[in-house]
């Protein structure tokens, strides 16, 4: 995941868009001055810096179903934090606290260092983008985008400017004056943006953005995305199911379950190092080995796993006791398949090929252990398919380094 | 082919039963009164054919209608009515349309049967169930007299505000249910947004719950001014001597004085003016389809 770090500092050329509205200018950040080094931006590693957001015990309830147990949570400015998580598991309902539109049973929200429980959605510096774009279908794009600022009272002229800044933003000013009805999906979609925007809020709500969109243009959006947030340098909260997205959009991704935060991490730190077998099962394609742990030196432990098996090797920061139960994730691409033992794997295993998945340019191998284990493997197709080393029924041997799994406690 | 199948019957229907009897009304509204049954002439017939008829034909009657100053008070008087009861109705249906979309989803079949309930029973008895209610000894005087609002009865029935009272309740269905149909297709997240963007409740019902009902609200005006321009039965069984509405003239024109041929003029008229407000009515709807495309 290269855009991880760094990639929220971005080169003073690119930062244009933002010079008519009064307000925009507090998204001009000193640290954003002409200086062209890139800085890394990780803000929740700097115990100076002060949370735009803090979520502090936060618990909702609807009748007798907890949405949102007791989360503690802080979202720095600046930063893409999605909130990933299967339907249902209350990163909506995060979502519409920030926006306002539901008040919490207890806990406190800051933004910016104010409790804003008690301050109605019209009254907040955020603004919010709707899954459903929510476009007002009487008025045309270009009224679309000035409605917020003319409930501001913002002066007339300003709001051209304004109003014209973010149609170039998102690149819509042949779509003024048409209604929403008239164009394409995407650029409702941007039309939602610009209009979520333009009032330059502190923090833009992203609820499902592209949810509505096909995947290549989805894949393009989230690009569009990343960059608009550069250029404004506001603070974006994304609420998507999708995990792929969250990690190419997200500085940081929260993985939520059952109302709670599992996990708060970078989207490389999220996919490499998670914290439960929840994340690392959520989170792309992963072999989950039951075993139990005996150390074996510094961060190195034996792994005892389905009987009779030579025991697999793995290093891991967090220590574990001898005896201990535990998890070993691997992800698929860490498990390489030969057709013979390979000589110098820390782990390798034969079995026999269950079921291919080919996906183009890579190609899934579900391979099929004695003890009746199935370990899958992932493998670029660097040869032509005619040419494709193994087929159904093959005996291969899978292999995997020491560092390539984490170990999980159960 | 099996097009024209298709269309033929509505076609054929409106030619039947409505281009037919309008054509003899037009005819009946170019003869001349006559002490005769048919009480007019000339009649057709086929000894003397066309052109003689044809000849005979004048525009004396609708002359007549500019001469007397009652046809013209009586259409601006209905005018009037029909315009003040359609907004009476508005202003009464649009909460009730809009608590509708507002209660649980369960509870909307329930209360949609309760605005059509009232059409179970006969409209006419309905009217009299409301002279006995506004009459001077009637159900609302003995009520407003016992907690004590008032110490004489009011003069309600046989007043313009009892043929109000007629129209707005005989009518409301017909505002609720187009108005419910617009806002019950309108998506909560809209208000969202526009709350989202700084409205607060009531602007954001202003700048977006009611432009967005247009359609409905507009539709909903049609289907109660329309029938209520031409209505005869409420003024005449509620409203007063004051109560000048076209319909009323119409029927006495026709069964009082059995002048038939002004009778037919003035129903022409009245349907001429009502054709303006039926294309601009047609017009909304066929906007409204565009915009739902």
């Amino acid at each position: 995941m290269p855009n991880a770090v760094g990639r929220l500092t971005c080169p003073a050329a690119n930062f244009a868009p933002v010079k008519t509205c009064a307000k925009s200018t507090d998204l001009v950040h000193a640290g954003r001055g002409p200086s062209l080094t890139t800085v890394e931006f990780e803000p929740w590693n700097d115990p100076q810096a002060k949370p735009l957001i803090h979520f502090q015990n936060v618990t909702k309830r609807f009748g007798t179903f907890t949405a949102i147990d007791d989360l503690t949570i802080d979202i720095y400015e600046k930063e893409f934090y999605a909130l990933l998580g299967p339907s249902g598991c209350g990163k909506t309902t995060l979502m519409r606290m920030l926006a306002g539109f539901e008040t919490p049973t207890e806990g406190k929200i800051m933004l910016a260092g104010q409790n804003i429980v008690s301050v109605p959605p019209n009254k907040r510096a955020t603004n919010m983008m709707f899954q459903s774009y929510a476009l007002f279908p009487h008025l045309s794009i270009w009224e679309n985008i000035a409605f917020g600022l003319k409930r501001e009272g913002m002066a007339k002229a300003d709001i051209n400017d304004r109003v014209d800044e973010m149609l170039r933003l998102t690149r819509l000013e042949q779509f003024a004056r048409r209604k929403p009805h008239q164009i394409s999906g995407g650029q409702r979609q941007r039309v939602a943006l610009a209009r979520s925007l333009a009032k330059a809020p502190k923090l833009l709500l992203l609820d499902e953005p592209l949810g509505a969109l096909d995947k290549k243009l989805r894949q393009e959006t989230q690009f569009e995305l990343m960059d608009i947030q550069e250029k404004t340098g506001t603070t974006f909260v994304i609420v998507t199911h999708d995990q792929e997205e969250a990690m190419t959009v997200a500085s940081r991704v929260a993985v939520m379950d059952h109302g709670k935060i599992i996990q708060v991490a970078t989207p490389d730190r999220i996919y490499e190092t998670p914290n439960s077998v929840y994340v690392a099962d959520f989170i792309g394609d992963v072999n989950i080995i039951e075993g139990t742990t005996t150390a074996i030196g510094d961060d190195s432990y034996s792994i005892a796993w389905a009987d009779g098996r030579a025991p697999l090797t793995a290093n891991s920061n967090t220590p574990f006791s001898d005896g201990q139960k535990c998890h070993l994730a691997i992800r698929p691409e860490k498990v390489a398949i030969t057709a013979d033992e390979p000589s110098e794997a820390a782990n390798a295993v034969q079995g026999k090929i269950l079921d291919i998945a080919y996906l183009g340019n890579i190609s899934t191998y579900h391979v099929e252990l004695p003890s009746g284990v199935v370990i899958k493997a992932q493998a670029a197709n660097t040869r032509r398919i005619s040419r494709r080393s193994y087929t159904w029924e093959d005996t291969v041997w899978l292999s995997w380094t020491a560092t390539a799994g984490v170990l999980l406690a159960s | 082919m099996r097009r024209f199948f298709l269309i033929a019957p509505p076609y054929a229907w409106l030619l039947l039963l409505f281009l037919a009897p309008f054509a003899i009304v037009v005819k009946i509204s170019l003869s001349d009164y006559a002490l005769a049954i048919p009480p007019y002439v000339p009649k057709f017939s086929w000894d003397e054919g066309i052109g003689a008829y044809l000849s005979q034909l004048d525009f004396e009657n609708y002359i007549f209608l500019t001469e007397d100053d009652l046809y013209w008070k009586a259409y601006l008087s209905s005018f009037k009515i029909a315009a003040i009861s359609t907004t009476l109705t508005l202003l009464v249906g649009y909460p009730i349309a809009y608590g509708m979309t507002r209660v649980p989803s369960e509870w909307r079949p329930t209360l949609m049967m309760l605005v059509i309930l009232p059409f179970w029973t006969s409209f006419l008895i309905r009217v009299y169930a409301w002279m006995g209610i506004l009459s001077s000894e009637g159900y609302l005087n003995q009520l407003l007299l016992w907690i004590g609002v008032i110490d004489t009865p009011l003069t309600i029935l046989n007043t313009n505000s009892a043929v109000y009272i007629g129209i707005v309740y005989t009518y409301l269905p017909f505002m609720i249910l187009p108005i419910y149909s617009a806002l019950e297709r309108l998506d909560e997240s809209l208000i969202e947004a526009a709350e989202d963007l700084g409205c607060s409740r009531l602007t954001a019902f202003w700048l977006v719950t009611i432009p967005l009902s247009k359609t409905g609200i507009i539709a909903g005006c049609f289907l109660v001014f329309i029938p209520a321009l031409g209505e005869f039965v409420i003024p005449s069984l509620l409203g007063g001597s004051n109560t000048l509405m076209i319909g009323k003239v119409l029927w006495e024109e026709f069964f009082s004085n059995r002048d038939w041929p002004v009778a037919s003029a003035v129903a022409v008229i009245l349907l001429l003016l009502l054709v303006i407000p039926i294309v601009l009515f047609q017009r909304n709807q066929q906007k409204q389809q565009e915009a739902e495309q």
